[in-house]
């Protein structure tokens, strides 16, 4: 199935709802709580588990070829900058990993309006924004002159 | 009555509206908030911007890098690479234009906070291969839409758009586009001075290997619905090379990537009696292409065509070989957080089989076929080509502007440069906005939408639901109705129509001018029962129009596969009727498009340019 989600964790916050790529995390009208509508169009993508409050959802992965037995979870924390999974294999042996997700402070990227307006001579130029400064070279590449014979 | 509402018309205005906030999109957005200041740049998403698209569960590396300051690699070698890998044919102007700005953006990637992996003795960043890059990439679709959204003047998700609109007086010129709220079901009219197509590729074109509870586990995203073609195809955009679908050799099942494991890792392939089996195929290989088989590296395809025919003679399954790479407690790390950072599907395959790599080997398998123009693979629209350096006829307008005046494509969306991935696709979006800005400050008159289309298009687009609810008065429960097939049905029918005409895996990617002849009428039909999908609910009216732009791409591929009397792509698909790679005829790009005056489909071949030498 993908995903599911345990009734008792759920309390119907709707944040997977609103992160689901496929549009596939709704809820319940009669319970109040998620789930998953369309299991067949899961990728597994794990963005809705990431991002739960209350843990409530997990995976168990595809019924045609996934045998029962199995977990993959994870803990994702912005504040921190980092992501933590715990593999469980259907035998029970576990395998532990970390990794950083990101370097700088959420939030922290530039408005255009924190730069320089661009000059008419710029937009005539072949440059992107940044450039040629963020290529770190002296100028950008041309294929003009260099046709092939 | 349905709670939600499908009587309110939301208008919104933009300067530079982008269809599809994906890579492409969020580079595209990213780049017209700068040229753009005193424009409004909107960018609408059928999801959520921070997860959506190819890269919603993040990505391990980044697969195109030049790494020019370092002297790694130059624009040029770039497109030798490209073109070698598709057998000869790509648009190098494109191509070079990708690779040359390209370090730029991952230079930006690094400065916003994306976790770059290092060469400890080198310090710099650690290649995967010649091009790739490895990162810690769970959050960069996060960072990079971030960015987006730094430079849009507004945002609109869970918007499906469904129809792009042209101006009343000039049909080829596009004014914005429809869709509808997957949420609240309001109608929004989105009128633009140019649009950028950024709507990523297609899944679910061909049969899925796994066809129940698993058949969303396929290698791209199910949620690539080939909006990117679907959109611009029924306003007469030209296509290229639509033929050129991609197959993968992946891990079995979970699809996990293999980019890391050979190039990184050092693991490598045999057969189920442990012997190496590439090279035997090399003869065959060679009656069928020619030189192309002694190129370096060996091309995408023929790698394929190998693993097929080996698994075809009976040799499979086909292996991995990781149990020595594995005893490295490095290289176990990579090779798993691999997987948990982009194909989380893979890890779950392996925990639930009992497969430790370090113990055992994994089966390898090759992939239905995808459509879409950024990996190993370059379908998309015809488009117009850099001012610099494109040749003459390679160039009629803006940078990136398809055949329809206004209308921009990126990443996916954009024809004719394979290998351009994440980083290529955002940076193809960038080249797109910055262009469909210099094009709206050169615009005279502004475009002008018909009111009576507006309202014709809000009927269609809503029927879905009318028909289900009339038609599901006529039985007492259940799923069969003699009036309307379901969303999922459609889908069904589709992937079972060209997986058995148009080279699926149901023929070993086999087809012949008859079987795609059946294949057209059998389209033909299914586009006409579009019109009686019903639809429960707006999620059921999102896959209803997922399925419209699968269709008419579907159509565009068949076309396009039929017209090319050759086999190019050995491993990707074959025509039984024309079994080699014909270089005379067939060294050329080909051109597709659909008349929306007649309705024919019209095909033709252009030139394929050569700009770098070999
Ligand atoms: C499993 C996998 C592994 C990969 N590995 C790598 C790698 O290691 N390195 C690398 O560099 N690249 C990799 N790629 C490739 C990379 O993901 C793509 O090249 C890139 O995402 C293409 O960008 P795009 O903008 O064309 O499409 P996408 O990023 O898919 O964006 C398309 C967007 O359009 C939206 N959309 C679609 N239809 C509509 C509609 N009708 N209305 C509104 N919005 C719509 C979608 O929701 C999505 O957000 C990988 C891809 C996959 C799937
Ligand atoms: S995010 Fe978690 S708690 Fe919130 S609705 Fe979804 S499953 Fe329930
Ligand atoms: S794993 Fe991904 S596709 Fe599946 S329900 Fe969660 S967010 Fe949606």
């Amino acid at each position: 199935m993908p995903t599911f989600v345990y009734m008792t964790r759920c309390d119907g916050c709707g944040e997977c709802v609103d992160i689901c790529p496929s549009d596939i995390m709704h809820i319940d009208k009669t319970y109040r709580r998620a789930y998953n509508i369309e299991p067949n169009m899961c990728w597994e993508c794990y963005s809705c588990v990431k991002m739960c409050p209350q843990h409530a959802i997990d995976v168990r992965g595809y019924a045609d070829f996934a045998p029962l037995g199995h977990s993959v979870r994870v803990r994702r924390e912005p504040e921190k900058g980092t992501i933590s999974w715990k593999i469980k294999f259907r035998d029970g042996r576990e395998k532990d990993f970390v990794s950083p997700i990101r370097t700088t402070p959420w939030g922290s990227i530039e408005e255009p309006e924190d730069f320089p307006a661009p000059t008419e001579e710029e937009f005539k130029s072949q440059d992107l924004w940044h450039e040629p400064a963020a290529l770190k070279i002296d100028a950008l590449p041309t294929l003009a002159g260099k046709e092939k014979a | 009555m349905p709670w939600f509402n499908t009587k309110r018309t939301i208008t919104v205005d933009a300067d530079v509206l982008v269809i599809g906030g994906g890579f492409g999109g969020c580079g595209a957005t990213y780049e017209a908030g700068h040229w753009g200041r005193d424009m409004k740049v909107v960018v609408v998403e059928k999801a959520n911007i921070e997860r959506s698209g190819a890269v919603a569960q993040g990505l391990y590396a980044i697969n195109c890098y030049m790494g020019m300051h370092w002297g790694e690699n130059q624009p040029e070698d770039h497109v030798r690479y490209a073109r070698n890998d598709l057998m000869g044919l790509v648009r190098e102007d494109l191509g070079y234009d990708i690779a040359r700005h390209v370090d730029a953006t991952v230079h930006k990637f690094d400065e916003w906070g994306l976790p770059m992996m290092r060469d400890p003795e080198t310090g710099r960043y650690q290649r995967e291969g010649k091009w790739q890059i490895m990162i810690h990439g769970e959050s960069y679709k996060p960072i990079i839409a971030e960015a987006a959204q730094k430079s849009a003047d507004e945002t609109y998700n869970r918007i499906m758009v469904t129809h792009l609109l042209t101006d009343r007086k000039n049909p080829n010129r596009v004014a914005g586009a429809v869709g509808f709220s997957v949420r609240s079901g309001d109608f929004y009219v989105f009128r633009a001075k140019a649009v950028i197509v950024a709507a990523g590729g297609a899944s679910h074109i061909f049969r899925p290997r796994a066809i129940g509870e698993g058949m969303g586990r396929t290698w791209y995203a199910p949620w690539s619905s080939a909006s990117a073609y679907g959109l611009p195809l029924p306003i007469g955009a030209k296509m290229t090379q639509m033929e050129n679908r991609i197959v993968l050799a992946r891990f079995k099942d979970g699809y996990g990537p293999v980019g890391a494991y050979f190039l990184h890792l050092k693991t490598y392939t045999k057969n189920a009696y442990d012997e190496e089996y590439e090279s035997k195929w090399y003869d065959d290989l060679k009656g069928m292409v020619g030189d192309y088989i002694d190129r370096e590296p060996v091309p995408t395809c023929l790698r394929n065509h190998a693993m097929i025919q080996e698994m075809k003679v009976g040799r499979g399954p086909i292996y991995m070989e990781t149990r020595e790479a594995f005893q490295d407690p490095h290289k176990e790390q990579v090779g798993w957080e691999n997987f948990l950072g982009m194909t989380i599907g893979q890890a779950v395959v392996w925990a639930s089989q009992n497969i430790d790599p370090k113990e055992r080997m994994s089966e390898l398998t090759t992939s239905e076929p995808y459509v879409m123009g950024s990996h190993a693979t370059c379908s998309g629209a015809w488009t117009s080509g850099p001012d610099d350096y494109a040749p003459a006829d390679y160039r009629w307008g803006y940078n990136r502007m398809m055949t329809v005046e206004g209308l921009f494509a990126a990443g996916d969306a954009c024809g004719g440069t394979a290998h351009k991935f994440s980083s290529g696709s955002f940076t193809e979006g960038r080249i797109a906005g910055k262009a469909a800005v210099n094009y709206i400050k050169d615009l005279g008159e502004t475009p002008q939408i018909d009111n009576a289309e507006i309202e014709r298009l809000k009927a269609v687009v809503y029927r879905p639901l009318e028909t289900y609810q009339v038609g599901r008065n006529e039985i007492v429960a259940g799923t069969v109705s003699p009036s309307y097939i379901s969303p999922l049905q459609g889908l069904q029918r589709l992937e079972k129509i060209m997986d058995e005409y148009c080279g699926g895996i149901a023929t070993q990617y086999m087809t012949n001018a008859p079987m795609l002849d059946r294949g057209l009428e059998l389209l033909e039909m299914l586009r006409e029962d579009l019109d009686h999908i019903g639809a429960e609910d707006l999620h059921q009216l999102q896959r209803t129009w997922e399925l419209h732009h699968r269709v008419w791409t579907s159509e565009s591929v068949t076309h396009h596969t039929k017209f090319r009397e050759e086999t190019r792509w050995p491993g990707y698909y074959y025509r039984g009727d024309h079994p080699k790679l014909d270089d005379d005829d067939w060294h050329v790009f080909t051109l597709g498009r659909h008349n929306p005056d007649s309705g024919d489909w019209e095909m033709e071949k252009a030139p394929v340019h050569h700009l770098v030498d070999d």
